[in-house]
């Protein structure tokens, strides 16, 4: 019999919490790197026990973990990630040009076939490539080639937060960088595409529908509809169905279209969730009630989900990384909040119970389903 | 023999308990503290100087003797009595925030 394993990334350590396949009963085991931030912790779907984890502390920079055997023991890999060629200049929150400099790595996105083999997203916005399992990195350089010099930080940094990779075809990648938006690669990251048309930004950008420099928070893909993407933007909840070469908004009915994370449904392309947050002024649910919008349609028409959920006096905000499905049958959904709370659903998002209650605010969740 | 006090954080990176003591060859200086440092806990590299500029970490300081070394340069010689290891090398994470 499965059963399921949460990576739980927060402000002060790592969280592994573990549960059969009915995922009722959680065995939470941490903190890991207690005192640092984690900021992603993710596992490779070649090797279930093969995990990376982002340790990062604003004193003391970033460290790269990494695990063989499924979190037990852990030991660190190379932490430089060297620029390629001329560092350059992106543009700074007042508008200057400022040089590019590494300060954290925001996500992991290890290979499908190779446990050795990943992507790191960096800030300031970057992405890098490791074949040999964490010990050496490489900048694809072509990304910021794209307009670099016009990416603008968001709120919390300049991020690549998001890694798409398409599970037929490893040359095409979708990335998300919060404020320069989407680009696509279809030679395995050699060259990118901003795929940013049919965003409209008039509140952050001069020019509202310009070609990058969208506050893009996270991306979300059914691995059979690699052509179909959903986004959670600043504001509005958007979808292409052309592997982003136009985007449309399907926000709907939902009472906010401000959030951050955007998950899809293991089993049903068609079924998205979200988690609306009132404004980018006021970082918590509308009314105080933490909801999960479901839709079933692909947008535009969603359901509240609020069993087991709280639904007053709740001023939490879920972070970009901060929810994921497993793959079990029915889909299990779970996010985390920065109060510390780690909800799971093994109903699809029928009903809520509480993992943990007190962790320190969560900055990433991820699933594992193990054999 | 010099004794070196780090932070608890990097500790627990370098999964020690207790102060380090490292036997250099020639007169220490802060950069060659962290070189052995690096080098005895390759998990510490990067953490107390900037792997790209090799510059101290602004948020980490250095002491020796009750004063703030961090400003005198990687490579100043150190006080007689952290040589001799009668005071300790201390690398601070700073005191920031509320």
């Amino acid at each position: 019999m499965s059963n399921v394993r949460l990576l739980v990334g927060t402000r002060k350590g790592a969280f592994i919490l573990t549960a059969d396949a009915q995922r009722k009963d959680w065995h939470v085991n941490g903190p890991l790197f207690g005192g640092w931030e984690v900021y992603h912790i993710k596992g490779s779907p070649a090797d279930s026990n093969r995990l990376y984890a982002s340790q990062t502390h604003g004193w003391f920079g970033q460290v790269v973990q990494r695990s063989d055997d499924g979190g037990v023991t852990w030991e660190t890999v190379n932490n430089e990630f060297a620029y390629d060629g001329e560092v350059g200049t992106h543009m700074f929150y007042d508008g200057t040009p400022h040089p590019w400099a590494f300060k954290r790595v925001w996500h992991f996105e290890p290979s499908r076939t190779d446990p050795d083999f990943l992507y790191a997203g960096i800030e300031d916005a970057a992405l890098f490539l490791s074949r040999d399992g964490g010990k050496s990195w490489q900048e694809l350089p072509g990304l910021r080639a794209v307009k670099g010099s016009l990416w603008q930080p968001g709120a919390g940094g300049m991020c690549l937060h998001t890694i798409l990779v398409d599970h037929n075809d490893s040359n095409r990648i979708y990335v998300a960088i919060s404020a320069a938006g989407a680009f696509r690669s279809l030679d395995a990251g050699q060259t990118w595409k901003p795929i940013n048309c049919g965003l409209v930004s008039p509140y952050e950008l001069p020019d509202p529908a310009a070609e990058v420099g969208h506050c893009v928070h996270s991306i979300a893909m059914h691995p059979a509809r690699p052509n179909v993407l959903y986004m959670q933007k600043h504001w509005d909840v958007m979808k292409t169905e052309n592997g982003g070469d136009s985007w449309s908004e399907i926000s709907g009915n939902l009472p906010s279209d401000f959030g951050f994370p955007i998950a899809v449904h293991a089993h049903q392309p068609d079924t998205v969730y979200v988690v609306p947050i009132k404004s980018d002024g006021e970082h918590y649910p509308p009314e105080g009630k933490l909801r999960v919008y479901r839709s079933r349609t692909g947008g535009n028409e969603w359901e509240p989900l609020t069993q087991g959920l709280p639904q007053e006096h709740c001023y939490v905000n879920v972070l970009r990384d901060a929810m994921a499905v497993d793959t079990m049958d029915p889909c299990g959904v779970y996010f985390g909040t920065t109060g510390g709370q780690v909800y799971a659903s093994a109903d699809e998002g029928d009903s809520w119970v509480a993992v943990c209650r007190d962790l320190p605010a969560v900055l990433s969740v991820e699933a594992q389903v193990i054999p | 023999m010099i004794t070196v006090v780090l932070p608890v954080q990097l500790r627990t990176l370098a999964r020690i308990t207790e102060d380090v003591h490292l036997d250099l060859s020639a007169p220490p200086t802060p950069t060659s503290i962290v070189d052995a440092l690096e080098a005895q806990y390759p998990a510490l590299r990067g953490t107390i100087r900037d792997p790209a500029t090799g510059r101290r970490r602004a948020f980490v300081r250095f002491f020796a003797c009750g004063e703030d070394i961090s400003h005198d340069g990687m490579d100043r010689s150190l006080p007689d009595a952290v040589q001799m290891g009668k005071e300790p090398f201390y690398i601070v994470g700073a005191m920031a925030g509320g």
